[in-house]
């Protein structure tokens, strides 16, 4: 693991205790070419801010709306990206690979 | 995920130990498991190659889906001697996600344009090593040839339980440095530990090709598990 992650993970502890809602979204599992691998994460907290990376790119936009929605709720959600997904033409992964997100609340 | 558990994955891994989250990815319940604590985990098998493999991954057990993200620290590579296979050596332990320093008391050595960007301790390793925090997670090379610089250097590797040590020489001049280190206190089992000749028998003969010899083996130690390991390096 990169000490980038470390920095994700701080960040997360950081912004809790700073008061602010956090959400963490984690690869659990990719298919095919996928740009970042299991267990890389990324963290939002409620004002959108993010640090990190799922995916390089292609889908933080919708994992970030995803996790405005998980900080409000408290309940954690699986989020999956990939060509054969409906939303695919908006937020598909262009490298062709598909992914799982796991998206939940810290605190 | 619980603060107390973000607050402790976050403690273990300044410290540079190694932990594996759970997660279930359906009721999103979550627990953190110390690498001290993986022998008496029921998920221990799972946990140990996860752990080896640095990677994150998904398992079923008592008919939950687990996820388990693996936290390994940055291994680290400390190469005493600044010399030519060193030259070729730090790089390619960088480009494979090492954090590399080059000791060597010598400044004629240890200097900066033999080096671009790799830092460098042009200090004796009695002053150059304590500050490093060398660990069970560092991997530890003595290619100086010169025993009064590289034989302070392995006894502090042994103390510090490095994950990997390796000495460049035959095995002629091993067997001399087992006597010079034993004299000097180190156990049996110490010198035991030390990969010498250095590097996987691969008929390494340029010092980039030694290098590759050297980071084949530091790799087959990291990753493999005990029984093959033997058989690779």
């Amino acid at each position: 693991m990169l000490d980038r992650d470390e920095d994700i993970m701080k960040a997360a502890e950081d912004w809790q205790k700073a008061g602010r809602g956090v959400a963490l979204a984690t690869v659990v599992e990719t298919w095919g070419s996928a740009p970042r691998p299991a267990g890389s994460s990324l963290v939002i907290n409620d004002e959108g801010t993010f640090l990190g990376s799922v995916s390089g790119g292609c889908v933080e936009g919708a994992v970030v709306t995803e996790a405005m929605d998980v900080i409000e709720s408290g309940k954690p959600k699986m989020l999956e990206f990939g060509v054969a997904d409906e939303t695919a033409w908006n937020v598909g992964l262009s490298c062709g690979g598909t992914i799982r997100v796991f998206v939940e609340k810290v605190g | 995920m619980k603060l107390a558990i973000l607050h402790e994955l976050n403690a273990e891994r300044a410290a540079r130990r190694p932990v594996i989250l759970v997660t279930d990815t359906e009721s999103g319940e979550q627990r953190l498991v110390k690498a001290k604590d993986f022998a008496k985990d029921p998920l221990r098998a799972e946990l140990e190659k996860q752990l080896r493999a640095g990677k994150s991954a998904n398992v079923e057990a008592g008919g939950k889906k687990l996820f388990l993200n693996v936290y390994a620290p940055t291994a680290k590579l400390v190469i005493i001697g600044a010399v030519h296979i060193s030259q070729a050596l730090a790089p390619l332990a960088r480009s494979l996600g090492y954090d590399v320093t080059v000791i060597d008391p010598r400044t004629a050595f240890a200097s900066p344009e033999r080096f671009p960007d790799i830092p460098l301790i042009a200090e004796w390793p009695d002053t150059a090593l304590p500050p490093l925090n060398v660990d069970a997670y560092t991997g530890f090379v003595a290619v100086t040839h010169d025993p009064k610089i590289d034989d302070p250097a392995l006894l502090h590797a042994f103390e510090r339980n490095c994950f990997y040590i390796g000495a460049l020489g035959s095995r002629k001049t091993h067997a001399k440095r087992g006597d010079r280190l034993r004299a000097q206190g180190a156990k049996e089992s110490d010198i035991a530990r030390i990969h010498a000749p250095i590097g996987l028998a691969i008929g390494a003969v340029s010092p980039a090709e030694i290098a590759v010899a050297i980071m084949a083996e530091i790799t087959a130690v990291l990753r493999l598990p005990p029984k093959e390991r033997e058989e690779a390096a």
